[in-house]
């Protein structure tokens, strides 16, 4: 029979689409060119030429929110991406090798668990200077030591299954074992981790970039954004409202995607999801 | 028991030193002659030998180290460039301010989450329980110095009843002082209480699916008793091991929004030391800060062993 959807799964799925739509729409098209100054069009509130306002260097802020959806999906993508890449053949030869690697694997994620991400970015930073390039290596560093812990915790549990004994009886060796059992039956858990890291380097890019350190201007910045619209909060109190909520939808979104990704996949956490 | 603590202890002494080794690493990383970026391309020749001497510059990198982390255990963080103060001065006069700002937001957070989880948890599927799942979504979604923005919005600028930033002291007395923390840590414990409702939400209704909570109720005991007695306190080891996760995210919440509101604490140092160049105070505050996050999860880990009967196996 085949399973419903979640609702979260629907929701998150729609919210995250909207998301990558504006992303790729501001790639060939946006109101205004997002680094376009008007200084005499600075710090209006939205106006039918305006949709959501002028900033207070009179760039309109609709463009510079969609070009913003785009840094910040290349960093959450980068980010993800480079943590994928590193931490899934970590916890799966962490797995694989049993007491040693996991040992390994074990401190190493100590170690990177110790630098909260915005730590670690405020430290590369302090050595190498402000850019997204240090946000992006600061989030994959904390995503790689996460997935790792997760893909080798799911990894074991499915290497102490049956068919795996009966592959390795039948003469697999253990990498044929990873590529062709243990990868696909943990790539469920790992997707829904991916999803939910997205989301938090979402969040933590736009921490980075409201402190300065991340994404630089005049490259458009939800952060950034925030950042200079909390010098105009009494002139211009919306501007410090829209990039938030842009943030927060995003956040929300991919968040329940992974909520009904793992509902979906694991009926089990239905009841403690969101939705 | 003993075992497990001996282990948990050498993994803590382990990873502590691993993360001096990497925040000295990296800020060895800087390009050119540290000193000179500190100090900028008109530095006078003499201060620039001076700085060099007193970052150990001339020595090999092993002595460096060594000297560094031998300093570290003593206490002995080097001197400020920009300050000309011992660092240790300035971590423990900034901690006056971050120490209460994060137990301040701790205590919010525990006081908002675990009545709405056990809300949810006791009326699952109804109003409430949407509510507080919605509240939990939301504030998962917001950052929290977003969150910190829209409080100055509304209760400084519009209502006027915080400061918008600045911190009075603790010498004005308790009163001000906390006055100026509380929208600081509210801003801090909404995305931290949305994570532990939802975790306290989860513990308490796995709680409640146990067979000694359905012999309570069988007893005739009543649902509340039973919530309160039997299913939270059984709820509170998932819910402490989350909160001890959420002291790295509290850490880093912390250097954010403490420079929203312009607080003098240690994120601000951090910041403003980044801004000074001020390589020694970055060193210096990154590594307590990585210290204190190892610390508390090792705590907490041995917290969760302690209370928890059942055997301790070997993962961490």
């Amino acid at each position: 029979m085949r399973r419903k959807l979640p609702l979260s799964l629907h929701l998150g799925a729609g919210l995250t689409l909207l998301l990558v739509a504006i992303a790729l729409l501001s790639l060939l098209w946006t109101p205004y060119p997002a680094e376009q100054v008007r200084v005499v069009a600075r710090l209006k509130p939205p106006t039918a030429a305006h949709w959501l306002g002028t900033d207070h260097f009179g760039r309109d802020v609709l463009s510079m929110i969609m070009v913003g959806a785009r840094n910040s999906l290349a960093v959450g993508a980068a980010a993800v991406g480079l943590g994928l890449l590193a931490g899934v053949p970590l916890g799966l030869l962490a797995a694989a090798l049993g007491r040693w690697g996991d040992e390994v694997v074990a401190r190493l994620g100590d170690l990177v668990f110790a630098f909260p991400a915005v730590l670690t970015a405020i430290l590369l930073t302090a050595a190498l200077g402000a850019g997204a390039v240090n946000v992006v290596v600061a989030l994959a560093l904390f995503n790689a030591a996460v997935l790792a812990r997760v893909t080798r915790g799911a990894a074991l549990a499915v290497w102490r299954r049956p068919f795996v004994g009966a592959a390795l009886a039948l003469g697999r060796g253990p990498l044929s074992v990873t590529l062709v059992h243990v990868l696909p039956n943990i790539a469920g858990i790992v997707v829904v981790q991916a999803t939910v890291l997205f989301a938090v380097a979402i969040v933590n890019e736009a921490a980075l970039s409201y402190l300065g350190l991340g994404i630089q201007p005049p490259s458009p910045s939800w952060g950034k954004m925030l950042g200079d619209a909390q010098t105009y909060l009494f002139t211009a109190p919306l501007q410090a409202v829209f990039p938030g909520v842009a943030i927060a939808l995003s956040v929300m979104g991919l968040t329940m995607l992974g909520d009904g990704l793992r509902d979906w996949l694991d009926p089990r956490h239905r009841s403690s999801g969101v939705m | 028991m003993l075992a497990f603590l001996l282990r948990r202890l050498a993994s803590l002494i382990v990873t502590v030193w691993l993360a001096s080794i990497v925040v000295f690493t990296v800020l060895q990383l800087v390009p050119g002659d540290p000193a000179l970026l500190m100090l900028g391309v008109n530095a006078q020749p003499d201060t620039l030998a001076a700085l060099r001497s007193q970052m150990g510059l001339d020595q090999p990198i092993l002595t460096r180290y060594l000297h560094w982390a031998g300093g570290l255990a003593r206490g002995d963080l080097g001197v400020s460039l920009t300050y000309a103060r011992p660092v240790a001065d300035l971590v423990a006069e900034r901690l006056a301010v971050t120490l209460p700002l994060s137990l301040l937001s701790l205590v919010l957070s525990t006081m908002l989450a675990l009545p709405l989880g056990l809300l949810a948890a006791a009326r699952r599927g109804r109003g409430s329980d949407w509510a507080v799942l919605g509240f939990a979504q939301l504030g998962v979604s917001m950052p929290s110095f977003w969150i910190a923005i829209l409080l100055i919005l509304l209760f400084s600028l519009t209502l006027h009843w915080f400061p918008a930033g600045g911190f009075p002291g603790w010498s004005g007395g308790v009163g001000p002082a906390l006055h100026a923390l509380l929208l600081p840590a509210l801003a801090l414990a909404v995305p931290e209480a949305a994570i532990l409702a939802r975790v306290t939400r989860t513990a308490v209704l796995d709680t409640l699916g146990e067979d000694h909570i359905r012999t309570a109720r069988a007893k005739g005991v009543g649902r509340m008793a039973v919530l309160l007695r039997h299913a939270l306190p059984n709820a509170l080891i998932p819910v402490a091991t989350v909160l001890g996760l959420q002291i790295s995210f509290l850490v880093a919440g912390a250097v954010v929004v403490e420079n929203v509101f312009t607080l003098p604490g240690l994120g601000r140092l951090l910041y403003q030391a980044i801004g000074q160049r001020d390589l020694i105070v970055v060193q210096g505050v990154v590594v307590l800060l990585a210290l204190f996050v190892v610390l508390v999860n090792a705590l907490v880990d041995i917290a969760c062993a302690l209370a928890d009967p059942r055997p301790k196996g070997g993962e961490s």
